[in-house]
């Protein structure tokens, strides 16, 4: 590394000359950020005294504030075969990610202090990116017994949640909103009727109808969020529904912030770019759960977004290898390695006219900060310096070899992707540079 | 992986595979009829083989039980000079051990040119084609929920014997549309051939959502779908599917959809009345309509075969040398 580059969090750096988009201040212009001590000392206006012992020339490139990834799952502990903390947590700073939620169904379950301690040590020892695991709602996500939450939320827990698994009895479900409610623990839910989900594979449609494949009704989703509406208008509970599918559930969840309920939403990338058509004929890099649902369904999700009734765009990240989508549609496994792709596929639909530039970073920044109660995904006078730096103008393609997670299935694989991540910052420590990027970065060439 | 109508014909647009109706043109169904036409009488010699494959191997590979679709296809293979190897093999669907791509590529290893593959996931055959070396041929007999195009190939001929073309025939389908991948082709080769009408027949649980999208109507009232029907297709409704989810019982839906004499009345009454097999008596078709005059469902079966050879010969036929 050079000199010019910022090696420790204490040297003051100085990031010129580029484009600042800020949502949560309104600032999208050309502005210098000046860095003091890993916390951002001032925006624009030069701070008395201050002399940059660091700079990085960032014109032509967009400073923003490191993303927040509300949906990620990283293969650790109980799938290392496939993919690891340290492997995803380096994909998700190359991909600008500086905070990670992760849901709790990993193996084991995420529902012990030491188990959620044992992963935040390993991802603070990696470096590349903070890590927030979500506790389990329920002991083993069996849906009978509440988990430890306090001490869950102790150990630091930003939420709890059930992951993909549905808390099928009301009661418990019912009682576990109550009690994550005690400590204004938000409770993340995947809202899903079990039964009605089923062993469905894709929306519940003509194309279920034409592959002959077993099909997930809408309201399999819609089920779930009016019972879990129900529950949380008593309980008390702040409640998160995550990687939602169709437009009634949308507007469902639309209506429930009108009259006040705490709740939020997010959605993942995926839904917003596809729907059930792309699956084609049997392309498993296309099975997701949920399911993609309709075109209407995925106009719905995005209009959802520019009018924030859904907060946030997460990448429901899934590393898997290529073997995994090796088999026949049923049996292959679900989900898309996403990390790599959420900005790039976030801003093309800003490209596309369906996001406002506002709108969609703070889908990825100051909104999903909010929902897991953190000080982040802003660039205001005394935050963390948790930013990336963003080429527009770098376009790459996805390969197995391009993509930073040991993931390798994703429907984007030799796709053309516009801008890039060339650097992610901590604390104002760099923990990403791209190494195309080293020139613009002020390192030696 | 490519689209599966791109998947199904070689450079030059000839069809290689044989995986789907869909997307299949007109004459590319006559044309299987019209040389399945060419193979019936052969079945009637004395010495009933023709030197068409000969030198080529077929794997039948079936990991689904099957009686007479394994059998007639044998028929076929063998009386094209073929050597014809049946595989009935177990399949575990899981991550971890052998995988359906394995198994066939370990067959491939010994250098199969035809696979004829059943299997219970949708798009099994698929998978199957998208990933063998180009000159490897396959044929879909049956996957999952989503296709059987040699079944319907063997209806459509069936039907076109009994009555000399497609053009303006009503075509009513009764039972259960949601698990029947027979139902799923039928309609696709009806719909290319031509049929005035297909209705589809049978209580809201066994008819799948949006099927109208197929060009098909639907209703729950089995007399309306009968009315002045040309063509009767039964579908067979598996008792393990009796649930008590899906329909009441055996006795209801009998009541209700089981194909009788009496309610045949309201169809043409020169209907023909078909079944892809095997047959439930008194289930889904009293045994009064199965063995009488009206119904096909034997010569069906006698259809397979020709049909079979055609489908095999179509595909085999501009098969280069391997490399």
């Amino acid at each position: 590394m050079s000199a010019r580059m910022p090696a420790s969090a204490s040297a003051n750096l100085l990031i010129s000359g580029g484009r600042l988009i800020d949502p949560a201040h309104g600032i999208d212009a050309i502005h210098d950020v000046y860095v003091v001590a890993g916390k951002i000392a001032a925006v624009d206006a030069k701070p008395k005294a201050f002399r940059a012992a660091q700079q990085i020339d960032a014109r032509g490139l967009w400073v923003l504030p490191g993303l927040i990834d509300l949906c990620a799952r990283l293969g650790e502990p109980g799938a290392t075969d496939q993919a690891t903390i340290a492997s995803e947590t380096r994909a998700a700073a190359s991909g600008g990610i500086t905070r990670m939620v992760c849901p709790p169904d990993t193996f084991p379950v995420m529902d012990t202090p030491a188990m959620v301690r044992m992963v935040q040590d390993r991802a603070a020892a990696c470096g590349f990116t903070r890590v927030h695991p979500l506790g389990a709602l329920t002991a083993q996500l069996g849906g009978e017994r509440l988990a430890d939450m306090a001490l869950l939320m102790d150990a630091g827990c930003v939420g709890v949640s059930n992951g993909l698994q549905v808390v099928e009895n009301t009661l418990v479900m019912r009682r576990a909103m109550q009690y994550a409610a005690t400590y204004d623990l938000p409770v993340f839910v995947t809202p899903r009727d079990a039964r009605l989900h089923g062993n469905g594979v894709v929306h519940e449609g003509e194309i279920s109808t034409r592959l002959g494949l077993p099909a997930i009704p809408e309201a399999a989703e819609t089920v779930g969020v009016a019972r879990d509406l129900a529950l949380i208008e008593t309980s008390g509970a702040r409640a998160h529904f995550d990687l939602l599918s169709s437009g009634r559930a949308v507007e469902m969840i639309a209506e429930a912030k009108a009259r006040g309920l705490p709740v939020t939403a997010s959605v993942a990338i995926h839904h917003l770019h596809w729907n059930e058509r792309h699956i084609g004929t049997f392309d498993t890099q296309y099975k997701v759960f949920p399911p993609l649902r309709t075109e209407r369904d995925q106009r719905a999700l995005l209009r959802g977004v520019s009018e924030a009734n859904i907060g946030a765009i997460c990448s429901d990240h899934q590393p898997r290898d290529a073997d995994a989508k090796l088999a026949p549609f049923v049996e292959a496994a679900a989900g898309i390695a996403g990390v790599d792709t959420l900005l790039p596929m976030t801003l093309q639909l800003v490209e596309q006219g369906a996001l406002s530039m506002a709108t969609a970073i703070a889908a990825l920044t100051a909104h999903p900060a909010a929902i897991i109660g953190v000080d982040a995904g802003h660039l205001g006078v005394g935050a963390r310096a948790d930013l990336c730096l963003f080429d527009p103008a770098l376009a790459w393609v996805l390969t197995r070899n391009s993509m930073v997670s040991h993931g390798e299935n994703s429907p984007w694989l030799g796709h053309t992707m516009h801008g890039k991540v060339v650097a992610t910052m901590m604390d104002g420590k760099l923990v990403y540079r791209n190494e195309l990027c080293v020139t613009r970065l002020g390192g030696e060439a | 992986m490519k689209p599966l109508d791109q998947l199904q014909f070689d450079a030059n647009g000839k069809l290689k595979h044989f995986l789907t109706l869909s997307g299949l043109p007109k004459e590319t169904l006559l044309g299987i009829l019209d040389t399945a036409e060419s193979f019936v009488s052969f079945g009637k010699r004395e010495i009933k083989k023709i030197p068409l494959l000969r030198g080529k191997t077929i794997v039948n590979l079936f990991f689904e039980p099957s009686t007479r679709t394994r059998t007639t296809f044998e028929i076929a293979g063998k009386r094209l000079s073929a050597d014809v190897i049946n595989l009935n093999a177990a399949r575990i669907s899981t991550s971890k051990g052998e995988t359906i791509l394995d198994t066939v590529r370990t067959l491939q290893a010994m250098h199969t040119d035809l696979f004829v593959v059943r299997d219970s996931a949708s798009g099994a055959a698929h998978l199957i084609a998208a990933h063998l070396p180009a000159h490897v041929r396959v044929i879909n007999a049956g996957d999952g929920r989503h296709a059987h195009p040699t079944q319907a190939m063997l209806d459509m001929f069936t039907i076109r014997r009994s009555k000399g073309g497609f053009e303006g025939l009503t075509v009513a389908i009764i039972g259960d549309l949601l698990h029947s991948r027979v139902a799923r082709s039928q309609i696709h080769a009806l719909s290319a051939l031509g049929v005035g009408e297909i209705r589809v027949v049978g209580p809201r649980t066994l008819i799948p959502t949006e099927i109208e999208a197929m060009g098909v109507t639907a209703t729950g009232d089995l007399r309306a779908g009968l009315r002045g029907a040309d063509v009767v297709i039964v579908l067979r409704l598996q008792r393990e599917r009796m649930d008590g989810q899906l329909v009441p019982s055996e006795q209801e839906y009998f009541n209700r959809y089981g194909l009788t004499e009496e309610k045949l009345q309201h169809a043409k009454p020169d209907a023909m009345v078909m079944h892809p097999g095997p047959i439930n008596r008194g289930l889904e078709i009293s045994s009064a309509v199965a063995d009488g005059e009206r119904s096909v469902i034997l010569q069906q079966v006698t259809n397979g075969i020709a049909v079979r050879m055609s489908i095999m010969a179509t595909i085999m036929g501009g098969v280069e040398p391997r490399p």
